[in-house]
């Protein structure tokens, strides 16, 4: 039996199809999944991330654990509020998963880590934590999240969620959050828009769902959230990278802080024998020829052979883009086998599309 | 529920017959397909003059989620295959049964074609496969 969200109501009365998602039951669509990428491009619309695992670390020597748990420097969360995007190692450097980490107060950080590696990473936390004094991790299975995201989206959830909203993220920087009593406001998200992530109390999130509904935010599916998160050029776990890839093979070398030299995050190790000799990179694709470019389509190159991590019609170029990995030195076209045909995609930087735009 | 008209036939793999008045026979999929795949963004055709076994894979059909076969629901030969889909393959959504057909053939087996099911049938397939 699939685990549902505290909004499965809600998307049962907007007609969505929903489906499993990591023993999740979730909305795909609420009718069509372009309409709804369209909507998010160009106006905003909402997505239920309850899914989503919130985990609380809580203690003295809570920046002590993190810096040793993540890629990703937690010195650089120098504000309250600011919150920073990382991969969570093993120590042969893969991906156990990305997350993002919020600096709420000075002895408790918020983690959100993925739904469908929700067990491995709770008990990958509890055992780091284990060896650490005066640190704890507790599951946030309380809340509910709700991402707005468009750029209309501020706007909408001000006229939902009232003007105080708007007072206390008035200074709100990207990638920020403030804590609004039992409320969670962040200027994170998934689509390459601006907008909000929001964590509510599960039992605040239906009646919020509603306001938002009312203010003109349409709600959006997991489908429309995978085309809009390729679009922006973010990585899907389990997709562009895991735990057999390392973050530099993954297009996420920037998430790694090889400076204080002295830190030891768990992969460092394995990272710097890695690191001048990466072998494999992620990049861009855009399709030249006919099709719609899907994961694990083998790509051919001139060094050898890569892979399509992620691919699918892009709703707002109107051609097909992927991510893809590529052996190091792959120039700037590779051919792409589709049922059998080879066919050209020229390889570009990512993200694809940034505040509605192209950027290619 | 679904939209099976009462005049066409049907195949397993969710393509619909119709039998022309010159003996040929029109292909598309059905609404039911074309609702489990959702939003149609890309479409390959079969070749003109193609000659088909029944079963062969000789189209395809993409939505924003996935690719989708279609199979040849009988055997015969292409006569026709509908080049407006190039430019506007989400006519499948809107209109399945009509302009979103995919090709035309002369069928090489009038028993393949019998044997196809009636929409009643199919209605008990797809009833059975939700």
């Amino acid at each position: 039996m699939a685990k549902q969200t505290p909004l499965y109501e809600k998307h049962i009365e907007s007609n969505a199809k929903m489906v499993d998602f990591g023993g999740w039951d979730m909305p795909l669509h609420y009718g069509s999944q372009l309409e709804e990428h369209k909507q998010v491009r160009t106006d905003a619309g909402m997505f239920d991330v309850s899914h989503m695992t919130v985990v609380d670390i809580k203690g003295a020597n809570v920046r002590d654990f993190l810096s040793r748990l993540v890629a990703n420097d937690v010195g650089k969360l120098k504000i309250k509020g600011k919150a920073l995007y990382t991969c969570m190692l093993n120590e042969s450097g893969g991906v156990i998963d990305d997350l993002i980490i919020y600096y709420l107060d000075d002895d408790w950080f918020r983690l959100v880590v993925n739904a469908a590696t929700r067990e491995k990473d709770l008990a990958w936390l509890q055992s780091q934590a284990e060896a650490m004094d005066d640190v704890t991790v507790t599951e946030r299975g309380d809340l509910a999240m709700i991402a707005v995201q468009g750029p209309n989206a501020r706007e909408k959830v001000y006229a939902a969620m009232g003007e105080d909203i708007r007072e206390a993220t008035r200074e709100l920087k990207p990638f920020h959050a403030v804590l609004i009593g039992e409320l969670m406001i962040a200027s994170t998200g998934y689509t390459g828009e601006d907008g909000f992530e929001i964590i509510i109390p599960a039992k605040a999130a239906p009646f919020t769902w509603q306001m938002l509904l009312e203010a003109g935010v349409a709600p959006i599916g997991l489908g429309a959230r995978d085309t809009l998160r390729l679009e922006a050029g973010m990585n899907l776990y389990g997709s562009d990278m895991d735990e057999t890839t390392t973050p530099l093979e993954s297009g996420l070398a920037w998430t790694v802080a090889w400076e204080p030299a002295d830190r030891d995050f768990i992969g460092r190790a394995a990272l710097e024998k890695q690191k001048g000799n990466v072998p494999r990179k992620l990049v861009g694709l855009v399709l030249q020829g006919k099709g719609v470019l899907r994961a694990h389509q083998k790509v051919i190159c001139e060094q050898g052979e890569g892979e399509i991590t992620s691919g699918s019609f892009s709703p707002t170029l109107g051609q097909s883009i992927a991510l893809a990995r590529v052996p190091a030195g792959t120039g700037d076209m590779v051919d792409v086998d589709i049922r059998g045909k080879a066919v050209p995609a020229k390889v570009v930087k990512y993200p694809f599309v940034r505040n509605g735009k192209s950027c290619l | 529920m679904s939209n099976i008209p009462g005049e066409l036939k049907y195949s397993k793999s969710h393509e619909w017959v119709r039998i022309n008045d010159d003996g040929s026979v029109t292909i598309g999929i059905t609404e039911h397909a074309q609702d489990l795949m959702g939003d149609m963004v890309y479409v390959e055709l079969p070749e003109s003059g193609a000659s088909l076994n029944q079963g062969d894979d000789c189209a395809v059909v993409e939505s924003v989620k996935a690719a989708s076969d279609v199979y040849a629901p009988i055997g015969g030969e292409v006569l026709e295959v509908n080049d407006a889909l190039a430019d506007a393959p989400e006519t499948i959504n809107s209109d399945p049964y009509g302009e979103g057909w995919i090709f035309r053939m002369n069928p090489s087996d009038g028993a393949e074609v019998d044997a196809l099911m009636d929409a009643n049938a199919y209605e008990e397939l797809v009833a059975s496969e939700d």
